[in-house]
């Protein structure tokens, strides 16, 4: 059963079928509460590592928007309708949001290209897309040029440099650094990593937490980052954008998880909330993982899904070969979901529920 | 004597369903109107579940109101009449309210401005001590169906085998802008409580719910006071139920008021439940304590089109364009005319077809009211549909299935519980028409089984008649065999004398009559297999 687009077949007299009366939604606005739910994370990731994500999100929304009508113009389908669903729009956003701020341009070319074409486009186009676009972009980089990757600037708390806008488009542009500046004068670890770092030479957790990085729930500055994207996720959700069930369950089994450990050997695990406020913790559980597209449908399969992804995260940010696992975990999820909802569905009304 | 010291009762929930605008104040409080008799009465012989009545007048025969003029054909059939006294001037087909927008089969009266009634029967105050089968006799007499929009024969309904428990009379009325029950419950209170009465002695059920929308709080005083009136009844309660589409439909009152789940392809009965309008108890009543068969409804003609909308009162039978003259025509051209509300509702193709016993609502919608959704847009798996959806399906996989025409695996998942509330549909960010889909899905499985149910027969019937020239055949060899036999001994006992003349003509004979034999014996059982080939 070939999937087919919506577009190539018009449904059944669909002008007069019932129900009548305005309709509750529509594909595009959902898209644009979603952006403007990422708008506070935006802001504080600028406001704390400089100009670079701006400037991603407008390389990567520029690059997204065009893979996608060369797309659609060479699959024949109507460009402007599926333009103006924003879903390319989100999918760049959450690109930028993920990968380094100082990503040279054409690395995030790279992988819009690689999301719109190869995981949206070629499997028929949005909503029949098997993986987040975004996040299949970011793995596949990930893999491919890991140095650029996580190349991350350190907050600018903890650092006197910071560069202008000026500057920064130099540096993805071209590759330029300022004249004066080395990388390592501008780059830090990401929290995530200096932990992995320094738990893997033995240190023990009291030492770390004394480390100018930490802050009181995650890494300094991360820790606003991860509040910002918590703030528009709690948004998404009283807007009924999103459901509760896979962010809840996707940081519940984190923090259970991450609590249990921390329990059982305080001086090796770090404390749960360091596990939700670092990272893409937030980000992904809100905005990533409740992708409707790739997650599960079922009211039940939500809840595994979720759960499954924050047990992922757990485990690959612990003994895997990452420092964080978000995206990762996602995607292999995304392969689940339809064995989740297979597994899942619903006891229909009047087929033997005791009430 | 009014109680409002009644505990309030538990009540249960559905899952999903929606907060809709009601939109139920453009007519709401326009009291009942007696609409004018119309010059035309177009009185589909089929206005219900189950077999057509039957035409018992001619063209050219003059009607009294309240005739009978089809008569109920079977068990399962309704009957109808004559709304008002006039001539019968053709029996013909025409457009009727009907999703498919096919014509059928109507008897066209012209009415003559006496509104003289035709005989009527007896009036059965003393309901209480009567037969139940007399009772149930008038109603199907009545032609009563249910009115809310089922059209199922209401005499069936009044018969269990079950002991039922629990009669529940549907007030609810969820669906927005149709207030018709809204008045009737306000304006005949008396006749939807005495109609409970009536079913209840009949079922012989303990206890009467009369579920009622928290939105009609006029309706629900209403009939509170009434039951003060008409004296104690601790039998009927009446249970405002919170506002949430669709709770008006059986299954999900049943559940709201019960806690039970009528089982799926199952009836309620099974659960100690039957479930009546409120429009309907009051034809009930209308039926047994007044002898006066179902021959006009309460209809509610609204949307902002409609340049007065209303409440009338309309003889069965009356076409559209007279309702719609009378609430002073369209405010502006309709985007939508719609027979029912806007979430169930199908569309009418034009004003001549008539009002029947089913038609609740007649609903112009201006484009403001019905925008265009514009193209369905790919599902995006959001789920909001399963959300909402009251039978807890998932409509996005019916959905799938259905576009896929995957019909079996629609099945599996439960097309057939689908209710066609509309919910999924509203809330479908990408303005995919699912109802659309499910219907067409469902036709398409009722065709298949149709087809598969034809080739059965024919197969059956290719068998039989393959086994019955097989015995033919074989009856034919055997009697061949006997003659011969037969033949051979004669011959052989004649041997000496040859073969005489008057034994050539005597074989003859025996040979004519078993030619005759055997094709009687055809002809029988062909004529005995008759019924079996057109069956
Ligand atoms: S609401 Fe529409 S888009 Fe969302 S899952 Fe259901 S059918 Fe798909
Ligand atoms: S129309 Fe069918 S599938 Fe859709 S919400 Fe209603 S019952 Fe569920």
């Amino acid at each position: 059963m070939a999937p087919e687009n919506a577009h190539s077949r018009p449904p059944p007299a669909a002008v007069l079928s019932s129900p009548h009366g305005p309709r509750a939604n529509r594909v595009d606005q959902v898209m644009l509460q979603v952006l403007l739910a990422l708008i506070p994370g935006v802001l504080v990731v600028t406001w704390f590592f400089g100009w670079g994500l701006l400037i991603n999100c407008v390389l990567a929304i520029l690059f997204a928007t065009a893979a996608e009508a060369l797309v659609l113009r060479l699959r024949r389908r109507p460009v402007l309708p599926t333009l103006g669903d924003y879903s390319a729009v989100v999918t760049a956003v959450l690109f930028a949001c993920a990968i380094p701020p100082t990503l040279p341009w054409w690395l995030t070319l790279l992988g819009m290209v690689f999301a719109i074409l190869l995981v949206k486009q070629l499997y028929g186009g949005l909503g029949y897309n098997p993986f987040n676009p975004a996040m299949a972009a970011y793995v596949f980089l990930l893999i491919a040029y890991p140095l650029e990757m996580t190349n991350w600037l350190a907050p600018h708390l903890l650092t006197q440099h910071h560069l202008t806008l000026a500057e920064s488009w130099r540096l993805i542009l071209f590759g330029a650094l300022p004249p004066d500046l080395s990388w390592d004068a501008l780059s830090a670890a990401t929290p995530l990593e200096a932990l992995r770092t320094q738990l893997r030479e033995h240190q023990v957790m009291d030492a770390i937490r004394g480390a100018p990085w930490w802050g009181s729930l995650g890494g300094r500055g991360w820790e606003w980052v991860s509040s910002a994207f918590l703030a528009g996720g709690l948004y998404l959700l009283w807007r009924r954008v999103i459901t509760w069930r896979i962010p809840v369950a996707m940081l519940g089994s984190l923090l259970l998880l991450a609590g249990l450990f921390r329990l059982i050997d305080p001086q090796h695990y770090p404390d749960p909330a360091f596990h939700l406020w670092s990272g893409a913790a937030m980000l992904g559980a809100f905005f990533i993982a409740t992708d409707p597209v790739t997650a599960s449908t079922t009211p039940r399969g939500q809840l595994i899904f979720g759960a499954m992804i924050g047990v992922l995260v757990f485990v690959i940010r612990t003994w895997g070969g990452y420092p964080d696992a978000v995206a990762f975990s996602v995607l292999l999820l995304n392969i689940a979901a339809p064995t989740i909802d297979h597994y899942t569905q619903p006891s229909v009304f009047g087929h033997g529920r005791k009430s | 004597m009014s109680r409002p010291d009644l505990p309030t009762p538990q009540l249960w929930t559905f899952h999903g369903g929606l907060h809709l605008p009601d939109e139920k104040a453009l007519s709401s409080d326009q009291p009942i109107e007696l609409l004018p008799l119309p010059p035309l009465l177009i009185i589909p012989l089929r206005q219900h579940i189950g077999a057509p009545a039957r035409p018992g007048v001619r063209v050219g025969d003059q009607v009294g109101k309240g005739q009978v003029i089809g008569t109920a054909d079977g068990y399962v059939s309704a009957a109808v009449h004559a709304s008002s006294s006039g001539t019968v001037i053709a029996i013909e087909e025409r457009l009727i309210p009907h999703p498919s927008g096919l014509p059928a089969p109507c008897v066209v009266i012209a009415t003559d401005g006496q509104d003289a009634w035709a005989p009527l029967p007896a009036p059965l105050t003393d309901y209480r001590h009567l037969d139940p089968a007399l009772l149930r006799e008038r109603v199907h007499w009545a032609g009563v169906v249910g009115l809310g929009g089922g059209a199922f024969p209401t005499s069936v309904k009044l018969r269990s085998e079950r002991h039922i428990e629990t009669l529940i009379i549907n007030g609810a009325e969820c669906e927005p802008y149709i207030t018709c029950d809204d008045r009737l419950m306000r304006e005949r209170s008396v006749q939807v409580l005495e109609g409970a009465r009536i079913i209840r002695t009949l079922l012989g059920a303990e206890r009467v719910l009369i579920g009622i929308e928290d939105n009609k709080p006029a309706a629900i005083a209403a009939l509170s006071a009434a039951l003060a009136d008409t004296g104690p009844d601790t039998h009927i309660r009446i249970i405002p139920v919170p506002t949430l589409y669709p709770s008006g439909g059986e299954r999900q009152l049943i559940r709201i008021l019960t806690g039970r789940e009528v089982p799926t392809r199952g009836l309620p009965a099974q659960i100690g439940v039957a479930c009546q309008n409120v429009a309907t108890t009051a034809a009930v009543a209308d039926a047994v304590l007044l002898g006066r068969p179902l021959i006009a409804r309460v209809v509610t003609v609204t949307g902002r089109a409609v340049a007065r909308p209303g409440n009338l009162t309309v003889p069965i039978g009356t076409p559209l364009s007279h309702l719609l003259a009378y609430c002073g025509g369209f405010r502006e051209v309709p985007r939508r005319l719609l027979c029912g509300g806007p979430m169930m509702g199908f569309t009418l193709s034009d004003l001549e077809i008539p009002v029947t016993k089913a038609f609740n609502c007649l609903l112009a919608l201006t484009a403001a009211e019905a925008p265009d959704p514009g193209p369905a847009l790919a599902c995006i798996r959001c789920g909001r549909c399963a959300e909402v959806c009251p039978v807890r399906l998932l409509p996005q996989q019916l959905y799938w299935h259905a576009r896929a025409k995957a019909f079996d695996r629609a099945q599996a998942y439960n097309l057939f519980d689908c209710i066609e509330c509309g919910c999924c549909a509203q809330v479908c960010p990408s303005h995919i028409p699912l109802v659309q889909y499910y219907r067409f899905a469902k036709n398409a499985v009722w065709a298949q089984e149709e087809e598969r149910r034809k080739a059965d027969q024919a197969r059956a019937r290719h068998q039989a008649r393959q086994a019955r020239q097989a015995r033919l055949e074989q009856e034919r060899q055997s009697k061949l065999r006997k003659k011969r036999e037969i033949l051979d001994e004669t011959t052989a006992a004649a041997v000496p004398g040859g073969v005489a003349d008057g034994d050539l003509d005597a074989r003859r004979a025996l040979i004519e009559a078993a030619k005759q034999r055997a094709a009687a014996k055809k002809a029988a059982a062909q004529s005995s297999t008759e019924p079996v080939d057109q069956g």
